[in-house]
C-alpha cells in the first residue's frame, strides 16, 4: 500500500539531497571539528558552511546561529536563560496555544514560583493584542509567542508583538518551528531577539535544532560544556545532521515559492472539496492568516481517532486533536482555547502537506474521506438529532 | 499510535449490530459529547426471557466502538441474569485486551449494560447516584468506588484509565486518593480458601521454579528459597542477581508480584544474606 503522508507538521521525510550530503560524515569523515588536525578541520569547514546556509534562510548573521538538539531544547534554553540573566524578574508572557515545549515548561516554572500569563486567542485562533499589551510589565523577563501554530497553522503577528515587548525593554522569543521554509523569515526586518527552529520539520533529520540569538542578546547557556557554538551550547556537534540541516535550509529557500503557490492550492482544494462533500464541518482558523500547508478540519459528531484509523487503512497519514488520539482525555488545548465546541473538537483532523505531496494524493483523500465520515456518523448516536439541530429543523 | 489487538480492529472496521432495536425492552444512553465518548445500547428479549437482539450506537474512538460491538455480540442469547454478570473486564477480554488508557471504553459498555437492564426491570435511572467528584468528566464517587473495587485499582492513574475521573484539571486527585484508600480499607470478602503452611510453601517453591527462576537465569541470575515465616518469604539472590544494583527492584516488582499473584496476596519477599 502506498503511503500518503499528510502529517508534515509532525515530522518530514529527510530530503534525498539532504541525506546524500550527510552520509559521508557518519563513516568516512567522522572527525571532530574541534580537533587540531586537518582530518577534523575539514568537517569544521563544512559546519561553517551549514551555519551560513541556515543564516541565509533566516536573513541572519552566521554567528547568530546556535545548533541544538531540537526545537524543545532551543525553547528551554531561551526561557531559562531569560530567567537566569534577569534574576529579579519573575514573570513570563506566552499564549494559550503554545507547543508543549513552551507550555509544559511554563507550567513547571509556575510550580517554582514564577508567574505566567497565557494570552487568550479568539475563535479564529488570533491573539488578543490588548491582553498581550496589558500583560507586559516591568517584572516580565521574556515574552514568548509561537510564530505559526502547529495544529491550525494560524500565524501570530510576532514582528508586531516583538516591537511591543521592546518598547517595554522586554526580550522577545518566538517558537518558529512550524514556519521555517513555509513563509519568508527575514531577521533583518524585525526585532525578534530569539527564535527556535527544528531540523526535522523542514526535511532535515530528527535530533538537530536551531537557536537564533540576535547579536547583543544576553544569553546564559542551557548545556554547559566545551567551547562549541562559541560557548553557547556545549557538546560535540551533531556534524552529519548539522550539515544536512544546512542543505535542507538551502532547499527550503528554493521551495518557498512552491510552498506558497502549489502546496497552498492543494491545501485549499482539500478544504473546499471537503466542505463541498461533507456537511457539518469546520475549518479551524480558516479566516485567519495561516501557514500554506496546514488544514485543521473538524467533522462534527464523530471522533478523530476513529477517522485516523479508517484513513490508515488506505495508507493516509494525518493527525488529530481529539482526546483519544493522544492518551490525554481532553481534546487539544489549542482548539479548546479557540472555543471550538466539543461536538467539533473531538472530530478534528490536521492535514499538513509538503512540497513532496502530489495532486493525485490529495484527490485520493478527497475521494476516500467522505465515505469514512459517513460510516462513522451512521454509528454516532448524535448524528441524526445533531444534523437536524444544525439545519434548524 | 495505540497497539490494538486484531479483535479490536475487526470490531472497529466491521462493527456488528449497529443501530437501534425496534420495540426495545432495555434502553440506555451513557457518556456525553463533552467527554469524548457516548454509547446508546438497546436490546429486547424473547418469550424465554433471553436477549434476542442487541444493538448499539457509539460516538468515540476505535476501542469504544469495538467494545460496544463486542458487548452486543456477547449479549445475544443470554438471560438477563447472565447478562448482568458481564463485567468491564469481560468486555476487554472479549477483544483480546485493551490498552490500559482505554479501559474506560469497556467501563462505558458495562455502565450502558447496567442502565439498560435497570430500564428493562423498570427501575429508576441510577446515574444520579452519588456525588460528582470529577467535574471535568462528571464522574461520581459511586462510579469511582465501583471501578476501584471491581478492578482492584490502587492509583489515581488507574482510576483515570478506567473511569476518566481525574483526567482533566486534576483538582480531584486528592479525593480520588481518599476513595482508593477508603475502598482498600473495606473488609474484603475472603473467597480464597485458607492455605495451610505446607501448601503455601509448596506453592511458593513451585512458582519460583516455574515462573521466577527461568527469567532470572536469562540474565545469569538465580534465587534460592530459604524459609517462609508467616507471610514473609526469605530468599537469597545468587549469580548476577547477587551483585546487581537493581536486584531490590527485581525482588519487589517481579518476584514478590509474581508470588502475590500466584500464591497469596499478602506475601512479602525479603532478601537475606547467608
Amino acid at each position: 500500500m502506498k503511503t500518503i503522508y499528510l502529517d508534515n507538521n509532525a515530522t518530514t521525510q529527510v530530503a534525498s539531497e539532504v541525506l546524500e550530503e550527510m552520509l559521508p560524515y557518519f563513516h568516512d569523515l567522522y572527525g571532530n571539528p574541534s580537533s587540531a588536525h586537518s582530518f577534523g578541520g575539514q568537517v569544521g569547514r563544512r559546519l561553517r558552511e551549514a551555519r551560513e546556509k541556515v543564516a541565509q534562510l533566516l536573513g541572519a548573521a552566521p554567528e547568530e546561529i546556535v545548533f541544538t538538539s531540537c526545537g524543545s531544547e532551543s525553547d528551554n534554553a531561551v526561557i531559562r536563560s531569560a530567567l537566569e540573566t534577569q534574576p529579579d524578574k519573575r514573570h513570563i508572557v506566552t499564549s494559550r496555544v503554545e507547543h508543549p515545549a513552551i507550555k509544559s515548561l511554563c507550567e513547571h516554572l509556575t510550580n517554582q514560583g514564577y508567574r505566567v500569563s497565557e494570552i487568550p486567542v479568539d475563535g479564529e485562533g488570533q491573539l488578543d493584542m490588548d491582553r498581550y499589551v496589558e500583560s507586559l510589565t516591568p517584572d516580565t523577563a521574556i515574552a514568548s509567542l509561537m510564530w505559526g501554530n502547529n495544529e491550525t497553522g494560524v500565524i501570530f503577528p510576532v514582528e508586531k508583538t516583538a516591537e511591543l515587548a521592546h518598547e517595554r525593554e522586554i526580550p522577545f522569543h518566538s517558537d518558529a518551528v512550524q514556519v521555517a521554509g513555509k513563509i519568508p523569515i527575514d531577521m533583518k526586518n524585525n526585532v525578534i531577539d530569539m527564535l527556535s527552529l527544528s531540523g526535522h520539520k523542514l526535511h532535515a533529520p530528527k535530533g538537530v535544532g536551531i537557536l537564533y540569538l540576535r547579536k547583543g542578546v544576553k544569553f546564559s547557556p542551557f548545556i554547559i560544556g566545551g567551547h562549541q557554538e562559541m560557548g553557547r551550547r556545549g557538546g560535540t556537534e551533531n556534524t552529519a545532521s548539522i550539515i544536512g540541516l544546512g542543505k535542507a535550509c538551502e532547499l527550503a529557500a528554493e521551495h518557498l515559492e512552491e510552498e506558497n503557490t502549489r502546496v497552498r492550492q492543494l491545501r485549499d482544494k482539500l478544504e473546499s472539496k471537503m466542505a463541498e462533500r461533507v456537511p457539518n464541518i469546520r475549518i479551524n482558523g480558516g479566516r485567519s492568516e495561516r501557514l500554506p500547508n496546514t488544514a485543521s478540519i473538524s467533522f462534527e459528531f464523530v471522533e478523530g481517532e476513529a477517522i485516523l484509523l479508517h484513513m490508515d487503512e488506505f495508507g493516509i497519514c494525518a493527525s488529530s486533536g481529539s482526546a483519544c488520539t493522544s492518551g490525554s482525555l481532553q481534546p487539544s488545548h489549542v482548539l479548546r482555547a479557540m472555543g471550538v465546541p466539543f461536538t467539533m473538537a473531538h472530530g478534528s483532523i490536521r492535514f499538513s502537506l509538503s512540497v513532496y505531496n502530489t495532486e493525485e494524493e490529495i484527490d485520493f483523500v478527497i475521494d476516500k474521506l467522505p465515505p469514512i465520515i459517513e460510516t462513522l456518523r451512521s454509528l454516532s448516536p448524535y448524528w441524526e438529532t445533531g444534523k437536524q439541530a444544525a439545519a434548524g429543523v | 499510535m495505540w497497539e490494538y489487538t486484531d479483535k479490536v480492529k475487526e470490531h472497529f472496521l466491521n462493527p456488528k449490530n449497529v443501530g437501534e432495536v425496534e420495540d426495545a425492552s432495555g434502553v440506555a444512553e451513557v457518556g456525553s459529547m463533552a467527554c469524548g465518548d457516548a454509547l446508546k445500547l438497546t436490546f429486547k428479549t424473547d418469550e424465554d426471557g433471553k436477549i434476542s437482539d442487541a444493538k448499539f450506537k457509539t460516538f468515540g474512538c476505535a476501542s469504544a466502538i469495538a467494545s460496544a460491538s463486542s458487548l452486543t455480540e456477547m449479549l445475544k442469547g443470554k438471560t438477563i441474569d447472565e447478562a448482568e454478570k458481564i463485567t468491564n473486564q469481560d468486555i476487554a477480554d472479549s477483544l483480546g485486551g485493551l490498552p490500559k488508557e482505554k479501559m474506560h471504553c469497556s467501563v462505558l459498555g458495562r455502565q450502558a449494560l447496567e442502565q439498560a437492564i435497570a430500564h428493562y426491570k423498570g427501575e429508576p435511572k441510577k446515574e444520579e447516584e452519588g456525588e460528582i467528584v470529577c467535574e471535568c468528566f462528571g464522574v461520581t464517587d459511586r462510579e469511582i468506588e465501583k471501578a476501584v473495587r471491581e478492578n482492584n485499582l490502587t492509583t489515581v492513574e488507574e482510576v483515570t484509565n478506567y473511569t476518566k475521573a481525574g483526567g482533566g484539571c486534576e483538582n480531584c486527585h486528592d479525593t480520588i486518593r481518599e476513595i482508593i484508600s477508603r475502598v482498600g480499607d473495606e473488609e474484603k470478602p475472603v473467597t480464597r480458601p485458607k492455605l495451610s503452611n505446607i501448601q503455601k510453601i509448596k506453592m511458593i517453591e513451585e512458582t519460583i521454579e516455574k515462573e521466577v527462576r527461568p527469567s532470572l537465569k536469562q540474565d545469569g541470575g538465580d534465587i534460592e528459597l530459604v524459609d517462609v515465616i508467616g507471610n514473609r518469604v526469605l530468599v537469597v539472590m545468587r549469580g548476577s542477581c547477587a551483585v546487581c544494583k537493581a536486584s531490590q527492584q527485581t525482588l519487589e516488582n517481579f518476584v514478590e508480584a509474581k508470588l502475590r499473584e500466584m500464591v497469596w496476596p499478602e506475601l512479602v519477599v525479603e532478601e537475606v544474606t547467608q
